[in-house]
């Protein structure tokens, strides 16, 4: 796992930022040697994606930053416009998260990887013959050069972004959350590609991350970042070994919700799909699923994109029809026809917590839409406020907008505007995929209060195996519109019987338990 | 925002004012006060007959503003609604139809048609307003739906659905408001254009008739003294620019004051 110590590519010392005076970094200092992977890690607005930028000098407009980054002879952080031209993709280069947005997509592959080359003065046939040597390092070999990037996977699409980095061979490659966008199946992959690229090129990788597993996996360095300083920094296995600092030690624990004890539930089917199909044109988004979700209930669906998940969530909740099977939901039948009254039976939580809400309503209106199946009831704002408090918010919240909240936070309002009805099916979709570790441990942990308290059912839909082993009774897994494997969580996980359940439980990454346990080697 | 806000209530007071009290009578030509300069019992000076400047100025601020607003009017009453409907069943052959005939208006040089209209029906400020606010329809339909589509893709939409709304109540809580900044800002360049339209067609001679006042008939009753007399001329023309200036300021503040993201952070 070790690579070799390398030579000092690069050292940031003391490198503190202010945006418009607001303290962004303080006091961020980091070695990055060649051949050798540093993970740096830490939650959203920890500043991670901060100090990259200033690696590669795009700090935003207002910054005041200082210290030093100190590269062969010269202090990045003096360096003029016009002098970072020659350094960006020479020396430097960047992967993005998003391989959606990275790519223009009115370009082929081709002319971007080879573009970078050209600003260089490489000829135009030399330049896509390397952009041709790129692709083909990067696993692209049988996709010609004139593809366009819609043509391609997200994978595939990373892929690009990773060769175009790469194009000039550059000496330090920074990665913010390049996986955090993809499937755990394709993230595994894509990690291998650039282990393989920082041994093979003896190129310094920066890999900023959320995920404790992906850098566990990969890093030869760790640093744990918070509130834009850096609390922890060690080799990787030390860092997990030792535990040092209390933060690291929070961050471990949220990231590894314990598995849920296995227990029985009385059978008492609240929603039941059987052999349910949804066709659109050629295409079969849901082939003949069956389920059952019993009061009280937790359902994990496991799937990464493109199984149908999706479709089979929108078809539960009565928005599509479905032309085969037939689906309810307490005995009554579950379609675009049924019932306001049924509908206030079920509902959801979305994944975005940006997304979810109408910017433009309060929480006391936004809390209260559902109350469109049932009539507005006489006690609406006192239920709303029940609701709020519910889920560890309070009546002062009913005035503020959406944007006045945290992730965490709009998602607690997403359930509690998903309780109102008094449902007795929730449906999660991916409702905590977009959460920071701590905040998720914490929303996890009040679904499952909820749960308790209220007697509801829950059908949870990830991609994350995790999360899905924390809180589901029973686990379905999906693949291509199929349930590949159903059964209880644990014989899930340990004795997977599908070829496609393992393949994912192999894909994802995770912390080496021998790390956790504390035992001295 | 201020200067528009202050540019646009300026012209829109004056316009007001002007219905009920203007400083001379605009019918009235007096050729003794003819090419006046600037004095006290005439600010802004005479034209070539006589007549107020100033007075001339307030009344044809009356007449364009009313033309343009009810040109836009026509655009967002039935614009509006129309893309927003076009959006809600986006794909299905009312989409379709509803967008095609846009195209199909779009395709008309706007301009020539609102001559010809005027041509045919008779120079009026009311068929001016109608061949001004026919082709705004489109306009407001096309941002309306393209505000709107990619709105229903969002979560919060779902949410509506899920919670067993229709496609016209989801429009009218939902989108619309979500719609609303693109359409004020478009609102006040058409507003403005609607503005350009009327003194283009007064200009030609096809819009207000006289003695209905009118920037654009000002601006083509001077330009044969632009030489002599620049400040007839100057005048209106300096009116209607101020006026379209201010027009676009107030739409920019208006988008940001409107928007509950951004109105936190300006106050």
């Amino acid at each position: 796992m070790e690579g070799p110590p390398g030579k000092t590519l690069l050292r940031m010392a003391s490198l503190s930022l202010a945006i418009h005076g607001t303290p962004i970094l303080s006091d961020v200092s980091l070695t990055l040697e060649e051949g050798r992977i540093t993970g740096l890690v830490g939650e959203s607005g920890s500043g991670k994606s901060m100090t990259a930028l200033a690696l590669i000098g795009l700090l935003p407009k207002g910054s005041a930053t200082t210290g030093a980054i100190h590269m062969d002879d010269t202090d990045l952080t003096q360096l003029a416009e016009r002098q970072w031209l020659g350094i960006r993709g020479n020396d430097i280069g960047m992967i993005f998260q998003e391989p959606m947005t990275a790519l223009n997509p009115v370009q082929t592959i081709g002319a971007q990887v080879s573009e970078t080359l050209r600003l260089r003065g490489t000829s135009r046939a030399e330049a896509l013959r390397i952009a041709r040597e790129k692709l083909d390092r990067v696993g692209l070999g049988p996709i010609p050069l004139d593809r366009y990037p819609h043509e391609l996977s997200g994978g595939q699409r990373q892929r690009v972004c990773i060769a175009l980095a790469i194009a000039r061979r550059p000496r330090l490659l920074i990665a913010d959350e390049p996986t955090t966008a993809l499937d755990v199946t394709t993230q595994a992959q894509i990690l291998d590609l650039l282990r393989d690229l920082v041994r093979d090129e003896g190129m310094a990788l920066l890999l900023i991350t959320h995920d404790l597993g992906v850098v566990a996996g990969l890093a030869d360095e760790v640093a744990v970042m918070k509130d834009g300083a850096i609390v922890e920094a060690d080799t990787t296995e030390a860092l997990f070994r030792t535990r040092a600092h209390p933060y690291t030690r929070d961050l471990l624990a949220a990231a590894q919700p314990k598995p849920r004890p296995a227990r029985t539930v009385e059978p008492a089917p609240v929603l039941t799909a059987d052999t349910v199909t949804r066709r659109y044109g050629a295409l079969t988004a849901v082939d003949g699923v069956s389920l059952t979700l019993h009061r009280g209930e937790c359902l994990g669906l496991v799937g990464e994109s493109g199984c149908g998940k999706s479709t089979l969530t929108r078809a539960l909740l009565g928005l599509e029809p479905v032309q085969e099977g037939s689906i309810a939901l307490l005995d009554r039948p579950v379609g675009p026809a049924m019932t306001r009254a049924d509908r206030a039976r079920i509902s959801v939580v979305f994944q975005d917590p940006y997304g979810s809400f109408d910017p433009r309503w309060t929480v006391r209106r936004l809390v209260q839409e559902p109350f469109h199946l049932t009539g507005k009831p006489a006690d609406a704002e006192a239920r709303a406020i029940t609701a709020l408090e519910q889920v560890g918010l309070s009546a002062g919240d009913l005035d503020k907008y959406p944007h006045e909240f945290s992730g965490g936070q709009r998602q607690r309002i997403a359930i509690a505007r998903a309780l109102i009805t008094a449902p007795e099916v929730l449906v999660l979709d991916e409702a905590v995929s977009a959460l920071d570790v701590r905040v998720r441990a914490q929303v996890l942990a009040l679904l499952n209060d909820l749960r308790v308290r209220l007697g509801l059912a829950y059908l949870f839909i990830t991609h994350d195996l995790t999360v899905v082993r924390a809180v589901a009774d029973r686990v379905l897994v999906m693949q291509t519109g199929r349930i590949a494997e159903e059964g209880p969580t644990a014989d899930i996980f340990e004795r997977p019987a599908h070829d496609y359940t393992r393949a994912l439980l192999a894909a994802a990454p995770t912390i080496p338990a021998k790390w956790l346990r504390g035992d001295q080697h | 925002m201020l200067i528009g806000t202050v540019l646009t209530a300026l012209f829109a007071g004056a316009a007001a004012l002007s219905l009920f009290w203007l400083p001379h009578d605009i019918a009235a030509l007096d050729i003794s006060q003819r090419s006046l300069g600037p004095s006290l019992t005439h600010p802004l000076g005479t034209d070539h007959f006589g007549r107020d400047m100033l007075s001339m100025l307030m009344a044809g601020a009356r007449t364009s503003i009313a033309v343009a607003l009810v040109a836009v009017g026509i655009g967002v009453g039935l614009g509006v609604p129309l893309g927003l409907w076009a959006a809600a069943t986006r794909g299905s052959w009312l989409d379709e139809v509803i967008m095609r005939g846009n195209d199909l208006i779009f395709a008309f040089p706007s301009l020539v048609i609102a001559i010809l209209i005027t041509a045919v029906f008779g120079p009026s400020a009311l068929n001016a307003i109608l061949a001004i606010g026919i082709f705004n329809i489109p306009v407001f339909a096309r941002v309306a739906r393209g505000g709107a589509l990619p709105l229903w893709t969002l979560d919060y939409v779902m949410a509506a659905r899920v919670a067993g709304k229709g496609r016209l109540l989801i429009s009218a809580q939902h989108i619309l408001p979500n719609v609303a900044n693109l359409l004020i800002v478009q609102a006040t360049i058409q507003f403005s254009l609607g503005i350009l339209a009327e003194a283009a067609l007064s200009y030609v001679g096809l819009g207000a008739q006289p003695p209905t006042a009118s920037w654009g008939r000002m601006l083509a009753d001077a330009q044969t003294m632009i030489y002599t007399e620049p400040q007839l001329a100057v005048l209106p023309g300096l009116a209607i620019v101020l006026m379209v200036l201010g027009l676009n300021l107030l739409g920019d503040g208006l988008r940001d004051a409107l928007d509950p993201r951004l109105r936190r952070v300006r106050m």
